[in-house]
């Protein structure tokens, strides 16, 4: 279903110093730094996995995640998902993934959340037989009835989180890729989404690639983890596993922590 | 007084840091400038007798307007400012042990200056060796000088102290940019800045000059030009004085009222 | 065409829902479009005349223009504010969706408040055809209509070579608004006024000349050549390389991610 092969990707970025002096040397000079990304990143997932995607701040997630979504091409190395090269005929493509991405919302702020979900079965060309079937099983299972015929300005973070998940579920996609989905959610919103997210891949089989902090999250969901730090995939394997390599007693943050500090990272 | 030189060096640095836009922004100035300056030479061409200025005065009447766009520009707003007030960020500036009011006067100057300075230099130096009649003149005297310069300071502050307002109308409305949009479209004409004032007919004229608006560019950049001479120049400087105190005192008065009521209701 | 429609209704309720800053912004346009109006009044009550040019001409240059100019507002404000998609992430957003690129930036402003500029750019014009009768004919009124679209699209391919721009630097972008300001504010006046080798530039390097004044010589009737009702059609030649700025724009940003 995914397949990442020998990615590399880096980055150019303007050195800045500080002070008015060298400020002003910068206008007419500037130097450059090189900053690798993403080195030699591989790994495979099935059809129908869970996988938690999980690093410190800065470590690559983001960009593979760009990588995997089209958005971001390679230095160099290979990547087939679904049997496409994801940044070759982009608009194919991403007509079967579904992304979210935590931090930005991809509803219209000022008109009800239903008027942002019909414009996207304009842009997915969903037709109506399938759209209404799929709108009813996601208002049933993430519980929007009430919160749909509102704007989204009016919703509460974890209602706003529940209906972007399903604006990104319309087109009923093959992989699902969440950049953070519970940053920032209340207990039961959290506990909501992640029941969602389970459900969704047990009934309808929908590959799920979920980056997050919230090692509960991952406890929760992912049967399978990828650790990723400095720009290189340093773990691969069941979650169950890594738990009976820590110490007892650890909880999942500690135990993360701890995988951080032994990496280095 | 220290943290606002702080605050302005961070400015300043900000500034030098975006290289291109720099450049790029004097580029245009210069660009806007001739165009200017061409389309007012072919009014002349078309009647000299008609035209109610010097043309070599025009000329650095309008390269002054360029070198000093970041100083004298109404729309040249502070962001930041407008962002805590829509976003009721407000309070936590009330926390601060510093008068609201002088913070954000001292802001908007800073602002203002620390633009200005990358970019009025370039513009002033190059634009005073182009043939005339279409370059910056030299000013006729010392005194001239002297005079513009403190013409030029007065109308920063009437300028500023005239901003003021529109942030303070700001907290009357949800989202600021309609106000913001009708004060300014509003007021544009009447600083000059479309054209010069003498350009306007003259019972019009007469009247504008009274107003604030007319104590903002167009006085120093007509002292500097030579267009104003003699007596005139200490009738605009007290002009000047008094809509600088008069808008000050009028700005400070109404943000106190608001913070009050700010308080009182809790936001 | 159905999905442009749809963004187009989402966004008038979006910003009906703020009436009173809907109304201001509709009035502050009107207001900033009635400034340039009267200092272009008062330049010509004082000269009477501009290169030869009358009030009434120089009036019908400034409607054409400012109604040009407010439609690529209204409709391609999406490029025009594209530093802010590309600093907030929206832009990724875009790309993971299975449309064009160019359209969703397209559909995702429309600023109906240029309604005030629009408004009054097209009352002024009305008002200089009725009073000028030799206008009052099919080739004339052709060349009108042409002379607005081809403004907007040039305006328009301005917007895009920005947006194009975006991709290379976020700041030093302050340079095209000497063709695309600069163009409302100096293509009031027939862009002949401004010298030869002005004119020329405006000519072959940003087409403004073509959809605003060599129309503008057959309209006022100093021209009685018939291919210049036609000149606003090639500005839109303009849009090649502006989609080509774009293109190797997204290219890179595909690349770098920023």
């Amino acid at each position: 279903m995914i397949k990442l092969e020998h990615i590399h990707k880096s980055f150019r970025v303007a050195k800045r110093k500080e002070g008015l002096g060298s400020a002003f040397r910068a206008l007419f000079h500037r130097e450059y730094q090189i900053i690798p990304a993403l080195r030699d990143i591989s790994f495979e997932i099935a059809a129908g996995e869970i996988v938690g995607y999980i690093g410190p701040n800065g470590s690559g997630k983001s960009t593979t995640i760009k990588i995997m979504s089209g958005i971001l091409r390679p230095d160099s190395g290979n990547c087939l998902i679904n049997g496409q090269i994801p940044w070759q005929n982009r608009k194919h493509y991403v007509g079967q993934i579904g992304v979210v991405f935590g931090q930005r919302s991809q509803l219209w702020w000022d008109v009800p959340v239903i008027d942002s979900f019909s414009l996207l079965q304009d842009i997915y060309d969903i037709p109506d037989k399938a759209y209404a079937k799929t709108l009813s099983e996601l208002t049933a299972t993430l519980d929007l009835a009430e919160i749909i015929q509102l704007p989204a300005r009016q919703l509460s973070l974890g209602q706003r989180m529940r209906c972007e998940i399903a604006a990104s579920l319309l087109h009923d996609p093959r992989i699902l890729f969440l950049d953070e989905p519970t940053i920032g959610l209340d207990a039961v919103s959290k506990l909501a989404v992640r029941e969602f997210i389970q459900k969704q891949n047990q009934e309808k089989g929908t590959t799920i690639i979920l980056t997050t902090h919230d090692m509960q999250d991952i406890e929760a969901l992912a049967s399978r983890i990828l650790l990723i730090g400095k720009g290189q995939i340093l773990f691969d394997g069941r979650y169950a596993d890594l738990k009976k390599q820590a110490k007892t007693g650890l909880s999942a943050e500690e135990m993360v922590a701890e995988l951080y500090r032994e990496y280095q990272i | 007084m220290k943290k606002y030189l702080t605050y302005f060096k961070i400015r300043l640095i900000r500034g030098l840091q975006y290289r291109v836009a720099a450049y790029a922004g004097m580029a245009t100035q210069f660009a806007w400038g001739f165009m200017e300056i061409f389309a007012f030479s072919a009014f002349y061409r078309s009647n000299p007798s008609a035209f109610p200025m010097e043309f070599s005065a025009l000329s650095s009447y309008i390269w002054l307007q360029q070198a000093f766009l970041a100083l004298y520009m109404l729309w040249f707003l502070d962001m930041e400012i407008l962002e805590q007030i829509s976003s009721g960020n407000i309070a936590y500036e009330m926390i601060r042990p510093i008068a609201l009011y002088p913070l954000w006067f001292l802001k908007n100057l800073s602002l203002r200056i620390s633009k200005a300075i990358l970019r009025c230099f370039p513009i002033l130096l190059v634009t005073f060796f182009l043939p005339k009649p279409y370059g910056l003149a030299l000013p006729s005297s010392l005194t001239t000088l002297l005079l513009f310069l403190a013409s030029a300071a007065l109308s920063l502050m009437v300028v500023v102290a005239f901003t003021m307002f529109v942030y303070i109308f700001s907290f009357y409305t949800l989202n600021s940019a309609g106000i913001r949009l009708v004060i300014l479209s509003a007021t544009e004409l009447l600083t000059g800045a479309v054209i010069p004032l003498p350009f306007f007919p003259e019972k019009i004229r007469m009247i504008l000059e009274l107003l604030p608006f007319a104590a903002m560019q167009n006085i120093p950049f007509r002292i500097y030009s030579g267009n104003l001479m003699g007596p005139v120049i200490v009738q605009a400087l007290l002009l000047q004085v008094f809509w600088a105190i008069v808008l000050i005192a009028l700005g400070s008065w109404w943000l106190n009222k608001i913070l009050r009521y700010i308080i009182i209701q809790g936001g | 065409m159905k999905l442009y429609w749809k963004y187009f209704a989402i966004h008038l309720k979006s910003q009906l829902q703020y009436k009173v800053s809907f109304l201001l912004m509709i009035l502050g346009q009107f207001l900033s479009t009635f400034s340039a109006f009267i200092g272009l009044y008062f330049m010509m009550q004082r000269f009477h005349q501009v290169e030869g040019f009358s009030y009434q001409e120089v009036l019908l240059c400034f409607a054409v223009v400012s109604l040009a100019f407010s439609l690529a507002e209204c409709f391609a404000r999406g490029f025009d504010t594209f530093s802010t998609m590309i600093g907030n992430g929206e832009f990724d957003r875009i790309l993971v969706r299975p449309r064009h690129e160019i359209f969703q930036v397209l559909a995702s402003k429309i600023e109906f408040s240029r309604i005030g500029r629009l408004l009054q750019s097209l009352f002024i014009l009305l008002v200089v055809i009725i009073k000028t009768p030799y206008l009052w004919c099919f080739d004339k009124g052709l060349t009108i209509l042409l002379m607005i679209l081809g403004g907007t699209v040039v305006f328009s391919a301005l917007f895009l070579i920005y947006a194009g721009l975006c991709f290379f630097t976020t700041d030093g972008l302050e340079f095209i608004n000497i063709f695309t300001d600069g163009g409302r504010e100096f293509g009031r006046y027939p862009l002949s006024i401004y010298g030869d080798s002005i004119l020329k530039f405006f000519t072959y390097i940003v087409p403004l000349a073509l959809f605003q004044y060599y129309p503008l010589l057959y309209l006022t009737g100093r021209s009685n050549q018939p291919l210049y009702i036609f000149f606003p059609c090639l500005s839109g030649l303009f849009l090649f390389p502006a989609y080509l700025i774009w293109k190797t724009g997204l290219k890179r940003y595909q690349s770098t991610g920023s």
